[in-house]
């Protein structure tokens, strides 16, 4: 099957520092690909040089075929393509049904048929069906910042699906997420994979998530990849395993 | 009690109290009534969208020049009113593009220097503006028949253009634009990566507040009848920043509020003599230090401490 994501020798040096040197790989349509490493291995930088949010020092990033290196983050979201943060990224002064209508109403005709159109831009029902698949309703009308953490990282997740995206690139949504919560989001981001045939790269710290999210597994350590398989593979792998607890 | 009963009741009290005053009350009506048009216009860019803006009297002094210029020329208000509002939409939305690369205070540097510059073209270019001569005679429109040259008549008409800006403003701030600009604000990183195009709604932020202001300068050029350089100099766009923050920056009501403090408050003040100004400047700084959200925070923290 065609590759929707590839990222070929990408690179990333702030000053002297390569944070990502030379990485390439492939995400397949439908896959849930896992992208793991230790502190500093430059799993971030890489998810930002992907979707713009940095500029990559050299390398390619091609969607569908098509070159993207370059192009600005709101543009390759319209593209199908969204996020979400590993710290807190919600907007917390509006409640969170206007945060999840804001997630969505870009994606709606143009800027001045929005300005002109209704308030929820015909997003009311497509906000609702989050609410509910995320479990959001008792806090739906509150503003995002009085949630707690966790709730508040749901949304997070829950606004990178509300435009139907294709590829989805989490950075750690498990974190600080508590575990009854947690395999309530690994199930909803199962079901959206198969219903949807949405794509997901995920950033994860927990292993356990991971191991049981991910159909397959890129191991980065100091900007490089040194280990891809499936996760088993991955788990018995000796490099893997000196990475992370030193040689 | 309902928030359209509130608004038919102040609106009434708006429309009656006038009538009761003396001419120099009148007058301090119809200008509380164009600073909030030119606030309106700053909440917009500042409170709403988080762009600091240091530029707005700028904008007003534009707006005014040209109804003073293109009236005392015999052109209708109404054509200086399309060429103002069409000059500061554009210019509003140059003055965007240096926020797309800086923020904050040096943000407010960079508009600052814009504000310094218009005010030295009003005041050096005086083939055009006439320089710190200024120009007077600037006449009160005429409407379908209706003369709005009495104080009386011509506060009205200021009040209905507010009325006019209040409802469009409105409109804006609670369609999907206005929750774009809440994002800008907010989260500009996160913004952009749900598809909102920050460089577009940064400029229009822009645009739309400074165009605003032009309204407002259309409006205050026939309300005083005489303009000089001097009133659109940094001093108002202080004043008009300061009217932002007191009212409350980023909710609806607070440039209504935040244009009564400093327009009619010193006024009120006046029974202290040669206090006044004093007197004026404690209240804003006691204000701010216990409620940094202004006037329209006030009621918040009553409320919270009323659930406690």
């Amino acid at each position: 099957m065609r590759p929707i994501l590839e990222v070929s020798g990408l690179a990333k040096s702030f000053g002297g520092v390569a944070a990502v040197n030379g990485v390439s790989f492939e995400v397949r349509a439908g896959e849930i690909l896992g992208l793991i490493g230790p502190n500093g291995s430059g799993k971030s930088t890489l998810f930002n040089c992907i979707l713009g949010q940095l500029a990559p020092s050299s390398g390619e990033v091609r969607v569908d075929g098509r070159p993207i290196t370059g192009m600005r983050p709101c543009d390759l979201n319209r593209l199908g393509i969204s996020r979400t943060f590993q710290l807190l990224q919600v907007f917390p002064g509006i409640s969170v049904r206007e945060n999840l209508l804001l997630a969505g109403q870009e994606h709606q005709g143009s800027m001045w048929s929005r300005l002109l159109g209704p308030r929820d831009a015909g997003l009311a029902r497509a906000a609702e069906r989050m609410i509910e698949l995320f479990r959001l309703g008792a806090v739906a009308d509150q503003p995002a910042g009085s949630l707690s953490y966790g709730q508040q990282k749901l949304l997070d997740v829950a606004m990178a699906f509300m435009a139907g995206p294709r590829l989805v690139l989490l950075d750690e949504p498990a974190g600080g997420v508590n575990p009854t919560m947690l395999s309530g989001l690994r199930e909803r981001l199962r079901a959206i994979n198969e219903s949807e045939r949405a794509t997901f790269v995920v950033i994860e710290h927990n292993m356990e998530f991971v191991m049981s999210l991910c159909t397959r597994v890129l191991v980065l350590a100091e900007g490089r990849v040194i280990a891809e398989g499936p996760p088993e593979a991955i788990r018995s792998n000796q490099t893997v395993i000196d990475a992370y607890l030193g040689s | 009690m309902r928030r359209e009963t509130v608004l038919a009741l102040v609106l009434a009290v708006l429309s009656v109290v006038p009538f009761a005053l003396k001419p120099y009350g009148i007058y301090l009506l119809s200008l509380w009534a164009v600073m909030t048009i030119a606030a309106i216009g700053l909440n917009l860019t500042l409170g709403y969208a988080g762009q600091v803006s240091l530029a707005q009297a700028a904008f007003v002094g534009i707006g005014a020049y040209s109804a003073a210029l293109m009236t005392t020329h015999g052109w209708p208000l109404g054509a200086a009113l399309v060429v103002a509002v069409a000059l500061c939409f554009a210019l509003g939305w140059l003055l965007g593009y240096p926020a797309l690369r800086v923020a904050h205070h040096y943000l407010a540097f960079v508009t600052l220097s814009f504000g310094t510059l218009v005010f030295l073209v009003f005041r050096n270019e005086e083939w055009l503006t006439k320089g710190v001569y200024g120009i007077s005679g600037i006449p009160r429109p005429v409407l379908f028949g209706w003369s709005t040259k009495a104080a009386l008549d011509f506060y009205f008409f200021c009040l209905a253009a507010l009325v006019l800006v209040a409802a469009g403003t409105w409109w804006l701030v609670r369609s999907p634009w206005g929750r774009a600009f809440t994002a800008l604000r907010e989260n500009p990183v996160r913004a952009s990566s749900i598809g909102v195009d920050v460089r577009r709604y940064t400029l229009m932020a822009f645009a739309i507040g400074s165009a605003l202001g032009g309204v407002a300068g259309v409006l205050y050029a026939p309300l005083v009848q005489f303009i000089e350089p001097g009133a659109f100099a940094l001093g108002l766009s202080f004043n008009l920043l300061l009217m932002v923050i007191v009212g409350g920056s980023g909710r609806f009501l607070g440039p209504f509020l935040g244009a009564a403090v400093s327009v009619l408050l010193p006024e009120w003040l006046r029974f202290s003599e040669g206090l006044y100004l004093m007197l004026y400047a404690l209240f804003v700084m006691a204000l701010l230090a216990f409620c940094p959200a202004g006037l329209l925070g006030l009621k918040d923290l009553f409320l919270r401490k009323k659930l406690r």
